[in-house]
């Protein structure tokens, strides 16, 4: 067990599964000679060459249905969408081809295919740098979504996600790439569906994904020194399909349920974490679940501002005491 | 083309217009649903194409405009018409529908629903093709229409720039659904738009066969060699309009008499008549042939044909006991 960075994680799973097979390349702007934005391939353009560490020119519709097709005939391509935000412009190719050719051809073909791409807020990027948009890829049949908290899910889920047949959307975090943590020495695998228990509690279940985790268990701490409350921290890493079963068991056993998204509450994993919570256990709660969210707002540019837009740990504290009447 | 090929080929041509045609009584009698698109007076394009291709080993992609070059890729006409009529016996299990026929044993790599979508698709199987060095291509046939997509301009580039086998063959029908070229494109040309490129392209007469093959011969060996893609032009039309829903009221009878003289079957039979490699008898013969063939073997196959099972409604969504789902085989 080693600890190392975000992007050490996901660098290692890209160079071991492209040494493993010859058939694995990775495509994307300035991941190459530059090394990549956020230094995910760092290194694999002098390892394994042009032909297989892909510099795309700022197509993003293109490249992204160049690896849809090149998927169909047997090549694993990982592909890096530098952020969130660009990704609109592959949605044709992400929705209409990659999601839904295995069942439209009757089987018959396949798309094989990893986007990884970073989404949220990190500092004064603007409305147009700043987008969540994991909502809009878990709605759409056909896709696998995951999204990685912490280095270890990181390596993890993307070893996972290159083998598997089905494509797989990684959503990953602008300010996440330097976070540090524990990666298993030996080769390891993350299951694509699932949820992970992150903290044990009994009282109130925090249910996270991504960044929002590290919310959640920075609260679940203030919660247990400050205020007695034992809040175990469930970890979403699978956002399509979600963990319907671990939802139901965490909650089964706290009785209470509050969702933290850093996205807009519309339409999200927090509206989705709630709709199987009522389909699976709604007798069980003591308490109507809650939702923390980012304000229903285009990011904006200013400081002040920007941090208002979405949630923070005080935030979370303030909605578990709230739902428990004690503020 | 030899004289036995052209003349097997206008038997495949004449095959591919009753089959469309058939298609579309077919339609309005409510056997086959939702939008079809037929290929009625384009044939000499895909046939024209394919025929100095290899079928089964290049790759083939095109729109929703499917059924012909699927079925010259080698895909059974019976499973394509099966798939029209939506039965488990179709080649996606009644899954697809007319605008999605793929038929991956025959390399037939799907007809696509959005405009111009193949167009990364097609350079993206070119890629595969390049890394696993065989000497396969990737042929995408698209309308004119799909040239005014992004991911035209992106696709030709990345085409260009990485030098992959794909030729891509427009078929200039000068329609956009119900929008004449002019009236929608600022180069009316389709060829002149890949020299931005630096893509050889060539523009020939779509309609007659082998003006189409000798063409296609010299675009496939270029993007076969290695050299890199090249972007075809073929002029043609279609009869029918854009799909079934259209009331074809935006073109003139003037116009849609001058291109029925051009009619690339008529031209292939006459010019096989006055050389004396078939009679005009032995053509009516084939006609009833294959008119018979489409209604006793075809149709009633598909007539016959079980509807798809319920547990088909969920099984393609996403792959079967993938281990990598569970994080690896434990």
């Amino acid at each position: 067990m080693a600890e190392i960075m975000y992007w050490e994680a996901l660098r290692r799973a890209h160079d071991e599964e492209m040494t493993r097979d010859p058939l694995v390349i990775c495509m994307g702007e300035d991941i190459g000679v530059a090394g990549g934005t956020y230094k995910a391939t760092n290194g694999l353009f002098d390892k394994y060459g042009p032909e297989r560490v892909i510099d795309t020119p700022i197509s993003e519709g293109g490249y992204t249905g160049l690896g849809i097709g090149a998927s169909f005939v047997g090549v694993r391509p990982i592909i890096e969408i530098m952020s969130v935000n660009f990704a609109w412009l592959a949605m044709d190719q992400v929705f209409n081809t990659a999601a839904k050719v295995r069942y439209m051809s009757g089987g018959q073909l396949e798309a094989p295919v990893v986007v990884r791409s970073p989404g949220g807020t990190a500092h004064q990027l603007g409305a147009q740098h700043s987008a969540r948009m994991e909502k809009v890829f878990m709605g759409v049949a056909g896709l696998r979504v995951v999204t990685p908290s912490n280095p270890r899910q990181a390596y993890g889920l993307l070893k996972s996600a290159v083998r598997c047949n089905d494509p797989v959307f990684i959503n990953e975090h602008e300010l996440m790439y330097n976070m540090k943590g524990d990666v298993p020495d030996e080769e390891y695998f993350m299951p694509l569906e699932g949820s992970e228990v992150a903290r044990e509690g009994i009282d109130v279940t925090l249910f996270g994904y991504n960044i929002s985790v590290h919310w959640c268990l920075a609260a679940a701490e203030i919660l247990a020194s400050k205020h007695g409350i034992n809040a175990e921290v469930i970890d979403l890493y699978s956002l399509s399909p979600l963990d319907r079963e671990g939802i139901k068991a965490s909650v089964s056993k706290t009785h209470r349920a509050v969702i933290v998204e850093e996205a807009e509450p519309a339409v999200g994993v927090g509206s989705e974490v709630m709709a199987i919570i009522n389909e699976e256990c709604f007798f069980e709660l003591d308490a109507p679940p809650v939702r923390v969210s980012a304000k229903n707002v285009p990011i904006p540019y200013n400081h002040t501002l920007e941090k208002m837009a979405i949630p923070t740990t005080q935030d979370v504290v303030d909605a578990v005491l709230k739902q428990f009447g004690l503020s | 083309m030899k004289p036995a090929d052209k003349k097997r080929v206008l038997k495949e041509m004449l095959f591919a217009r009753r089959f469309e045609e058939r298609c579309y009584e077919a339609y309005v009698e409510r056997k086959i649903g939702g939008f079809l698109h037929l290929y009625s007076g384009e044939e000499a394009c895909a046939y024209g194409v394919l025929e100095a291709a290899k079928p089964g080993h290049d790759y083939v992609m095109t729109s929703y405009r499917d059924h012909i070059h699927a079925i010259k890729s080698g895909v059974s006409p019976k499973a394509v018409m099966a798939e029209l009529f939506a039965k488990e016996t179709g080649c996606c299990k009644g899954l697809g529908g007319s605008m999605h026929i793929f038929g991956a044993e025959q390399r037939f790599m799907g007809g696509y629903a959005l405009v111009g979508g193949p167009f990364p698709l097609a350079a993206g199987i070119a890629k595969g093709i390049k890394l696993k060095g065989g000497d396969e291509i990737c042929i995408c046939f698209l309308g004119d229409a799909a040239n005014n997509q992004g991911v035209f301009h992106e696709s030709l580039n990345m085409a260009k720039v990485w030098d992959l086998p794909v030729l891509y063959v427009c078929e200039n029908n000068l329609y956009g659904i119900g929008t004449r070229i002019e009236r929608s494109t600022a180069v009316v040309d389709q060829y002149k738009r890949v020299g931005a490129y630096d893509i050889p392209s060539a523009q020939v007469d779509g309609q007659d066969i082998e003006t189409v093959y000798d063409a296609a011969k010299i675009a496939i060996d270029h993007v076969r060699s290695g050299k890199g893609p090249y972007f075809l032009e073929l002029m043609t039309y279609r009869y029918r309009g854009h799909s079934m829903s259209d009331s074809n009221a935006y073109r003139t009878k003037e116009e849609e008499q001058l291109w029925n003289e051009r009619d690339p079957l008529n031209i292939l039979r006459d010019r096989l008549v006055g050389a004396g490699e078939i009679t005009v008898d032995e053509y009516k013969q084939w006609d009833t042939e294959i008119i018979a063939e489409i209604e006793d073997d075809i149709i009633k196959f598909a007539e016959e044909s079980p509807e798809p099972s319920a547990e088909l409604l969920d099984k393609y969504v996403l792959a079967e006991n993938d281990p990598w789902v569970r994080g690896g085989a434990k």
